[in-house]
């Protein structure tokens, strides 16, 4: 029964995440504690169960299917993203860019320095 | 058989969950084909591609979201248990984001530094409607995460969540190019990037394109971002004066 003990850890871990969030009302989503809680206690362990790996991988290949009945939801805001069509579409875009040079940048940088300095101690 | 049993088996079907359920992995499955069939460019990416395809599905049978989502949220419900999952992948590459954990932080608050100041200058630039502005501001976060904090500041939650969807396909479009532009082909940076910009979608996308290692840094930059722009952003529209 891999399957249903890998999901059960999972639901365990958000059901814990959503029912901390709420009792001191953080404004974190419960899921996103879940997955603090989670890595929390794989650390602990020392070990990825299997049941726990065949469950997850197997969610995170199709992550990008769950989006899509959320996503669907934006025919909802057709008339208020319609009033300011071209305005949200320009920043949408020319903003979104920005942040995917500015963090790429910084972080490819600040990752290069570390490495010469290591290199330079002679321990890299 | 006769029409009028047509009718009725119609209106079984559009009342039960089974027909968004179906429907949903079709589309995702036709898109997955087309994306492929056009060299997997990141311009049309499967999900911008699937929500087009059920929204003119959804326009043609008039059928409304609320009907649709009915059957579509057993596959929305997913979405928790996944994020608890990538505790995996990020427990898998712990070595690696403990080496690179300040780089990461500070890398991680230029990120959402950029997005919400050039968000808000632009909107307020083009003179964009104050509601849809707050709800603009928080459009790099997760969705479960924008829309407490859209709510917080004065701004729309469900058109935030909207706008976060958009900014993510964005974000997949944009990403590979800017990457070759820069020269960035370490996984882990531009997972981490795609994580910061484009929240779930990046992450998806990520996992999907670039590898478990990107995936990783994808999901962890996604938590990190979630979580410093919902204690950054009311501090930064407080400044501004916006609410």
């Amino acid at each position: 029964m891999p399957l249903i003990m890998g999901m059960s850890m999972l639901l365990a871990c958000q059901m814990l995440g959503e029912l901390v969030t709420r009792g001191l009302s953080m404004p974190v989503p419960g899921p996103v504690l879940g997955m603090v809680i989670l890595l929390v206690a794989l650390i602990l362990r020392g070990k990825v169960p299997s049941s726990l790996r065949v469950t997850g991988e197997g969610l995170l290949r199709y992550l990008t299917l769950l989006f899509v009945p959320a996503g669907v939801g934006l025919m909802v805001h057709g008339a208020l993203i319609g009033a300011d069509l071209l305005p949200i579409a320009v920043t949408l875009v020319a903003s979104t860019a920005l942040t995917l040079g500015v963090t790429a940048w910084v972080l490819s940088r600040l990752q290069r320095r570390r490495r010469h300095d290591k290199g330079r101690e002679g321990a890299a | 058989m006769s029409v009028a049993a047509l009718d009725q088996l119609w209106v079984y079907l559009s009342g039960n969950p089974l027909l968004s359920l179906l429907a949903t992995l079709l589309a995702f499955m036709v898109a997955v084909r087309i994306n492929r069939a056009l060299g997997g460019t990141p311009l049309l990416h499967p999900v911008t591609l699937s929500i087009a395809i059920l929204i003119g599905f959804l326009l043609l049978v008039d059928m409304d979201y609320a009907t649709y989502f009915e059957g579509a949220q057993f596959i929305h419900f997913l979405l928790g248990p996944a994020t608890v999952a990538l505790a995996i992948p990020l427990y898998d590459h712990r070595e690696r984001v403990r080496r690179l954990l300040g780089p990461l932080l500070l890398a991680c608050i230029a990120g959402i530094v950029t997005a919400v100041a050039s968000t808000i200058g632009l909107a307020m630039l083009f003179g964009v409607r104050p509601e849809t502005l707050l709800s603009l501001a928080p459009r790099s976060v997760t969705s479960p995460i924008a829309m407490g904090i859209a709510e917080q500041i004065g701004g729309i939650p469900s058109l935030a969540a909207g706008l976060v969807l958009l900014t993510g396909s964005i974000g997949c479009a944009l990403g590979p190019g800017i990457f070759r532009l820069l020269r960035i082909t370490d996984p882990a940076v531009q997972g981490f990037t795609m994580g910061l910009s484009a929240h779930g979608f990046g992450t998806a996308h990520s996992f999907a394109r670039l590898g478990a290692v990107a995936g990783a840094f994808s999901g962890l930059s996604m938590g990190l971002t979630g979580l410093l722009t919902a204690f950054l952003l009311p501090l930064i529209t407080r400044l501004l004066g916006l609410n």
